[in-house]
């Protein structure tokens, strides 16, 4: 059975910008961990042959025309902004 | 490259904007240059709740793009998220496409030094763009325009199979040419409808494995990957050379410095945990749809070379220059509406248009040439209505105002003189006026025409018909 050590915890979290405590840490990979043993009651059924899917509903090819439709007014756009300067959103650089 | 021992390996990633009207997943107009972030809305700025919506002209552009360039279509088509924090995505994921792509398998042909070369497509797939930074404070603040947020881009990489960067300047140009020709993009490098990273390494002659490649960016126009990838070459070899060990990073092209520049060592590996976008479903192509769009690609830049040296007896080298830029090859078969001088329209082209649009640093939208003047200026100097020389006045004004060449000549009377009489008592004043040529040459120095000839044109004012020119001065010197 495939499990979640502490490194991937970490390495997960640095991925999605997030300082854990060790405490924290911990508690995650005990409770990743118990997700994935309830996930695991899955592999009990037989799926040979079976095409993996992405969707539950039997749905596909849902496509929109290629017509322009009012966007948002600046305002609106700029309401969630932190901070503004000249109609766009001003952010700490990441430097790369 | 500083040292022959070496081998270099490049393979490209091409990024092309699609044209749609509206972007990938929202109504949002695609339109470049628009104030900052007002071609924006809820499912392009990534607000929670929101329902992407594929758009089926940018799915149909991709699949023509990716015949165009000899992929193989797939059958099922899906869209995943490419996770990743940079202010420049505001979903803090890309929707991209991981497993199963538009087009897989292509290739394109080049030519480098009259060697044509086929170089390998990997894969064609859809995805969206994203938002533009500008760096302010000193670097320590961005401010993020989402207009480009969402436009549809084919990203098209290429095999590493380019063995240098005059090969990977001609991929490039093929490309680009392909995808104009194929009108799915606008194809402008400086507008940052392609762009263009690449991956080059360099390893002794003779080893299998690939040496560690370097990625590089930041390189804008066609002149900048050349440069970039040469200065990586020569970087990578000298490294080598003393000994050292290239590190595996991403490097950016200053151009104003003429050098790459590290930009973060990959000290973790990207790992973007791909997963398929709950938000869309599949896509099936299926093979009516494929047909339909297969029915429209039109005539690419090969066949059209090949048709312009079979059909128009162009050199080579002539076709491969003017079927290189859509707009240009349109012009040559315009002009040939109005003149059957196919040489004669292509040497104006390759001399004449492209000089003064290189020299100008214009695009040739910029001008206001037709296939109609170019061809009626052709047949005026056929006629010995105008001279080479008046013609080149001509053609001058064309670029500028587009008026037609008759209308030239009318308006500027440049109308070359053909007329006997007119041109004879021109030479016999000229003879008369210079007695040491007229002399030199009785006594056997040929060269003496030459400039008795120039003298009459510069008395003509340049609208003497220069064979008239010829023909009187020898009689009247044999006399």
């Amino acid at each position: 059975m495939m499990s979640i050590t502490n490194q991937d915890v970490q390495h997960v979290a640095k991925l999605a910008r997030l300082n854990l405590s060790a405490e924290e840490e911990q508690m995650f990979t005990e409770q990743l961990n118990a997700i994935l043993q309830y996930a695991e009651k899955l592999n009990e059924l037989d799926t040979d042959g079976i095409e993996p899917t992405t969707h539950v509903l039997p749905v596909s090819n849902v496509m929109r025309e290629d017509v322009e439709r009012e966007s948002l007014p600046i305002e609106k756009v700029m309401a969630n902004a932190p901070e503004e300067e000249d109609g766009q959103f001003k952010v700490p650089a990441v430097l790369e | 490259m500083s040292s022959s021992k070496y081998e270099t390996v490049i393979g490209l990633e091409v990024h092309v904007e699609l044209r749609t009207h509206s972007k990938i997943f929202c109504g949002c107009s695609t339109e470049f240059g628009a104030p900052p972030n007002t071609h924006t809305c809820p499912i392009c700025l990534g607000h929670p709740g929101v329902l992407p919506v594929l758009n089926k002209q940018a799915v149909e552009y991709a699949i023509k793009a990716a015949m165009a360039i000899n992929c193989e279509i797939a059958d099922v088509s899906k869209f995943d998220r490419k996770n990743y924090f940079y202010p420049d995505s505001p979903k803090a994921y890309q929707i991209s496409q991981y497993d199963q792509p538009i087009g897989q398998n292509g290739w394109i042909d080049i030519e480098v030094d009259g060697k044509t070369k086929r170089i390998g497509i990997t894969r064609l797939h859809l995805e969206e763009d994203a938002g533009k930074l500008t760096h302010i404070d000193g670097g320590y603040a961005s401010l993020v325009d989402f207009n480009r947020v969402g436009t549809p881009l084919v990203e098209i990489v290429s095999e590493p199979e380019i063995s240098s960067p005059e090969e990977a300047r001609a991929y490039l140009e093929k490309l680009r040419a392909i995808m104009q020709y194929c009108e799915v993009s606008d194809v402008k490098m400086e507008e940052g409808s392609m762009r263009c990273d690449a991956n080059i390494s360099i390893r002794p002659f003779g080893q299998k494995e690939f040496g560690t490649r370097a990625e590089l960016k930041n390189m804008n126009s066609f002149r900048g990957v050349l440069k970039g990838l040469e200065y990586e070459e020569y970087r990578q070899a000298e490294i080598l050379d003393d000994g050292g060990v290239v590190v595996q990073e991403t490097r950016r092209w200053d151009e104003a410095q003429g050098k790459t520049l590290s930009m973060r060592g990959k000290e973790e590996a990207h790992d973007y945990r791909y997963f398929p976008d709950p938000d869309l479903v599949k896509v099936y192509i299926d093979q009516e749809w494929k047909d339909r769009i297969q029915a429209t690609i039109p005539e690419l830049p090969d066949a059209r070379k090949e048709r312009y040296t079979t059909e128009y007896g162009l050199p080579s080298y002539d076709a491969e220059v003017i079927t290189s830029s859509k707009p240009i090859a349109d012009l040559f078969e315009d002009s040939l509406k109005y003149t059957k001088d196919a040489k004669s329209v292509s040497n104006w082209i390759m001399g004449e248009l492209l000089g003064y649009l290189n020299s100008s640093n214009l695009e040739f939208s910029e001008v206001k040439l037709t296939g109609h003047g170019l061809g009626e200026m052709i047949g005026l100097i056929e006629k010995g209505t105008i001279s080479t020389k008046i013609a080149k006045t001509v053609f001058k004004e064309m670029l500028e105002s587009g008026k037609l060449p008759q209308q030239i000549v009318e308006e500027k009377g440049l109308v070359q003189i053909s007329d006997e009489g007119a041109i004879k008592s021109i030479v016999e004043q000229v003879v008369a006026a210079n007695p040491q040529s007229v002399e030199d040459y009785r006594a056997g120095k040929q060269k003496a025409i030459g400039f008795l000839v120039g003298q009459v044109m510069k008395e003509s004012r340049g609208k003497a018909n220069p064979a008239i020119v010829n023909k009187l001065l020898e009689e009247v010197l044999a006399q």
